[in-house]
């Protein structure tokens, strides 16, 4: 029997037929309803939180609360008119092809992302007619790393869709946006290493089962500089307020959806905050032990009691996301590379350096305070040399100078 | 980076949620809702309005098309047919036009009107499917015969909209006879019949109705 | 099974390496590249090498073909290209042999690599593990250490990890200043030079100027 490389799920041990097949396909499903409701939920939730911070009231007509005003929306731009660029400026082929990059990874991610189980007493997994499975479509052993490979495709969504549109300003918007999103993929992949190096697992379900008592959260056994660096690092990635100098109003008109009418630019829509909850549920996973929780009653419903944590948290995660849209103004460009590249990577790399020092501490029996005292201080020199180095750059160029 | 500055913002954010929202529903939606008041003088939909005898005010004289910064008014004068004037005077407005794709609703054509026969109403709901239909015609726009403006099948006019449409006041007479420069006085308007002076004009209200009575319905 | 996905993976390689030098258009290009390196990663999934796969999508995939698309479109040679000008006399019999010879080679090496190669390893990990742990494994079982089967494998990153940090850490560490000397190459490349601005390159066939304010003077 040849080896399935992709899964340790449980219900694949035994070799795969009929009910497995079905089993998955039941999983798929469910995950994708899940999915494309949460994304008008959250579509709805940002207008409404959004209003709320703002003084506003957000939709109330459309459906109690506004709830149907994505339907509706969705529903208008369905019939709006389709432009395609003519093949001389843009390239209608690559036109079309565009939203699907940045949408198709968002569902991919959410795959490997467990959204229920009881952690605590099943280690994750539930049995139903007789196959255990895990709560989650699917879990490769490289989990976190299929994570970080498909939000590098989603790169290619923006790109392409601001070159094949012939216009000046989504391709100012696109070539903003691969910059951003290309600093700080790497900034995303160093806070991650952090995580690994606790979890020592790649397997999404094993850093939520290693997380499993209350007390073990990644975000504090990491300290909490990896979880900011993520959380700042993702939101550049998303392309969100602070960061979304890539879709500014205010300056490039759309940026790359400028030119995408119709249901191509309702898939940009929909992609752009299907990877905000997906985002969210992967931070939700390394830091905040996905579906972890106490569970009061039912014990024998515990893995529902994970699927409500689960949501819980990544409603809290949407919550700070429009939060950071209503509090903070843009950044600037040279700002915002800055931040990507002297700041966030530094400071990761030397806090994974800093956290498998203490972690040789502890298995090697060191001293364990005297090691974190030169952790620190090596940060904090590292930190003063980087800065006086940043200083100076700026300051010559600043003053015009060149370099010789 | 000064980073500790920009956690105000969610501080005030955060406090906000709690906050009473400045914007209310938005009144007015249906029919039947309740809708905001609107100031005196707002800049709405256009009337053509007509003397106390029925005769329209509007001369065809094309001052208004002149001044109209967007190029909105199309009007074209005819001679009055003898046995039927339509205004009082030897001309009047054949085609009237407004174009409210165009229309800024600056309300130059009313200052610029020397018979202030083009006054804007407070009504601003309009509704067209085509081109075609944005442009209101004089049979529109022409107050009806009892002298309030035409309610279009489209508007929800409620009280006190179609009031006071013609705001404005002259200063000098109309008629530019001289003993009547410095007097102010109202023309009769059809279903409004002379309009009292408004605060800070002329206390004389005797003299102004005495000299409004002599200039309406005459010929100039 | 295997067999149906080596087909299916080796076929899209195949036609997204045609792709690669068949379109006019360079961005088509290098789509098709993309299309390639995303074979050849499930082709390294068919084999149980998923980190290398991983790592073949964030690097190549993700990175190096973003840089390539990068540089096209600034600097704008995504014109499509006049195939049947040939601006280096000579290149395409010059290409064409060398083509057939490394087709001849890699046919060579791999009838040679099929009979059982040179030392006649089946599979490499199996040894790896074997040199490590010092127990017996079996080659297919080198899915992950979740098996409820009973039997204690090594996960692929694991061995990875540990060969690359003890084996292999003077090639390692070499790579790493490597590639920190082509960062700081970079850098310094690409630095301003004391005084003067040079003036920035023109490129041929961009308009930078139109001509359409001329037409706004009797506005």
């Amino acid at each position: 029997m040849t080896s399935l490389p992709l899964a340790v799920d449980p219900l694949f041990v035994g070799g795969v037929g009929l009910e497995e097949v079905l089993i998955v396909a039941l999983k798929v499903g469910v995950a994708f309803a899940m999915l494309m409701v949460s994304v008008m939920l959250m579509i709805w939730f940002e207008r409404k939180l959004h209003a709320d911070m703002t003084n506003r009231m957000g939709p109330t007509i459309t459906g109690p609360f506004g709830l149907l005003q994505t339907l509706a929306d969705g529903i208008k731009l369905f019939f709006k008119e389709d432009l395609l660029p003519n093949d001389e400026r843009g390239d209608s082929a690559i036109f079309r092809l565009a939203p699907y990059l940045t949408l198709i990874p968002a569902f991919l991610i959410f795959t490997v992302v467990p959204i229920g189980g009881d952690f605590d007493n099943a280690d994750g997994k539930v049995s139903w007619w007789g196959n255990t499975t895990q709560l989650q479509i699917a879990d490769p052993p490289v989990g976190i790393l299929f994570v970080l490979a498909l939000s590098s495709l989603a790169v290619y969504g923006i790109m392409l869709a601001g070159w094949s549109s012939g216009s000046k300003y989504p391709l100012f918007g696109s070539v903003r946006a691969s910059a951003q999103m290309v600093s700080y993929e790497a900034a995303l992949g160093l806070s991650l290493v952090a995580v690994l190096v606790k979890s020592g697992t790649l397997s999404t379900h094993d850093i939520v089962a290693g997380q499993a008592d209350g007390w073990n959260w990644n975000l504090w056994m990491t300290g909490f500089i990896p979880f900011i660096v993520f959380l700042i690092a993702s939101t550049a990635e998303l392309n969100r307020p602070p960061f979304d100098l890539v879709e500014a109003e205010q300056e490039i008109v759309g940026g790359f959806h400028t030119e995408y009418s119709s249901i191509r630019f309702a898939l940009f829509f929909l992609g752009e905050y299907m990877n905000v909850v997906t985002m969210s549920a992967i931070m939700v996973t390394l830091f905040f032990g996905g579906p972890d929780g106490p569970i009061p009653f039912f014990e024998s419903f515990g893995w529902a009691w994970g699927i409500l944590w689960f949501m819980l948290k990544v409603l809290a995660f949407c919550f700070t996301f429009v939060w950071f849209r209503a509090a903070l103004p843009r950044f600037r460009y040279d700002q915002l590379m800055d931040l990507g590249w002297k700041l966030l990577i530094p400071l990761s790399l030397g806090w994974i350096v800093a956290l498998v020092a203490l972690d040789l501490a502890a298995s090697e029996g060191w001293n364990r305070p005297l090691v974190a005292v030169i952790c620190f201080a090596g940060l904090m020199l590292m930190g003063t040399l980087l800065n006086a180095a940043v200083q100076s750059g700026k300051r010559k160029r600043l003053a015009g100078e060149g370099f010789d | 980076m000064g980073i500790f500055e920009g956690l105000e913002g969610f501080k005030l954010t955060f406090g906000k949620l709690f906050d009473e929202r400045v914007t209310g529903d938005y009144k007015g939606g249906r029919f039947d809702d309740e809708k905001r008041e609107k100031p005196l003088r707002m800049h709405g939909r256009h009337v053509l309005n007509r003397y106390e005898d029925g005769m329209e005010k509007c001369i065809g004289c094309e001052l208004c098309a002149g001044v109209c910064p967007a190029n909105c008014i199309y009007v074209r004068g005819a001679d009055n047919p003898i046995d039927d004037p339509v205004s009082p005077g030897e001309r009047y407005g054949f085609v009237y036009e407004i174009n409210y794709l165009r229309c800024i609703h600056c309300d130059l054509c009313v200052e610029a009107c020397p018979t202030q026969a083009i006054t804007e109403s407070k009504m601003f709901e309009f509704s067209f499917t085509n081109r075609q239909d944005a442009i209101y015609t004089k049979e529109e726009l022409v107050v009806g015969d009892d002298g309030q403006p035409k309610h279009l099948p489209w508007e929800d006019w409620r009280p006190g909209e179609d009031e006071n449409t013609s705001a404005w006041m002259r200063a000098t007479s109309p008629s530019g006879a001289a003993e009547y420069i410095g007097k102010v006085a109202w023309s009769g308007e059809l279903g409004y019949g002379i309009r009292a002076p408004e605060a800070g004009q002329t206390a004389d209200l005797a003299e102004a109705h005495g000299d409004a009575e002599d200039m309406a319905g005459g010929n100039h | 099974m295997e067999f149906v996905v080596f087909i299916i993976a080796g076929l899209l390689a195949i036609i997204g390496a045609l792709g690669l030098i068949g379109f006019k258009n360079p961005v088509h290009s290098a789509l098709s590249l993309v299309l390639s390196l995303f074979a050849v990663a499930v082709l390294f999934l068919n084999q149980d090498a998923q980190f290398l796969a991983a790592v073949q999508v964030i690097v190549y995939a993700g990175a190096i073909v973003v840089l390539f698309l990068f540089v096209i479109m600034l600097l704008g040679v995504d014109q499509a290209e006049d195939l049947s000008v040939e601006p280096i006399a000579g290149q395409r019999p010059i290409a064409l042999a060398i083509g057939a010879g490394v087709l001849a080679l890699s046919v060579l090496f791999i009838s040679v690599a099929a009979d059982g190669g040179a030392t006649g390893q089946q599979s490499v990990t199996a040894e790896k593990v074997d040199s490590i742990t010092g127990t017996a494994q079996s080659a297919t079982a080198a899915l992950g250490d979740n098996q409820t089967d009973g039997t204690e494998t090594i996960p692929n990153i694991e061995q990875l990890g540990r060969t690359l940090f003890t084996d292999y850490v003077f090639a390692f560490e070499v790579t790493a200043l490597l590639l920190t000397i082509a960062v700081v190459g970079a850098v310094m490349l690409a630095r301003k030079p004391k005084g003067e601005l040079a003036p920035l390159p023109v490129i041929p066939g961009r308009s930078g100027t139109t001509d359409e304010t001329e037409e706004l003077e009797d506005a």
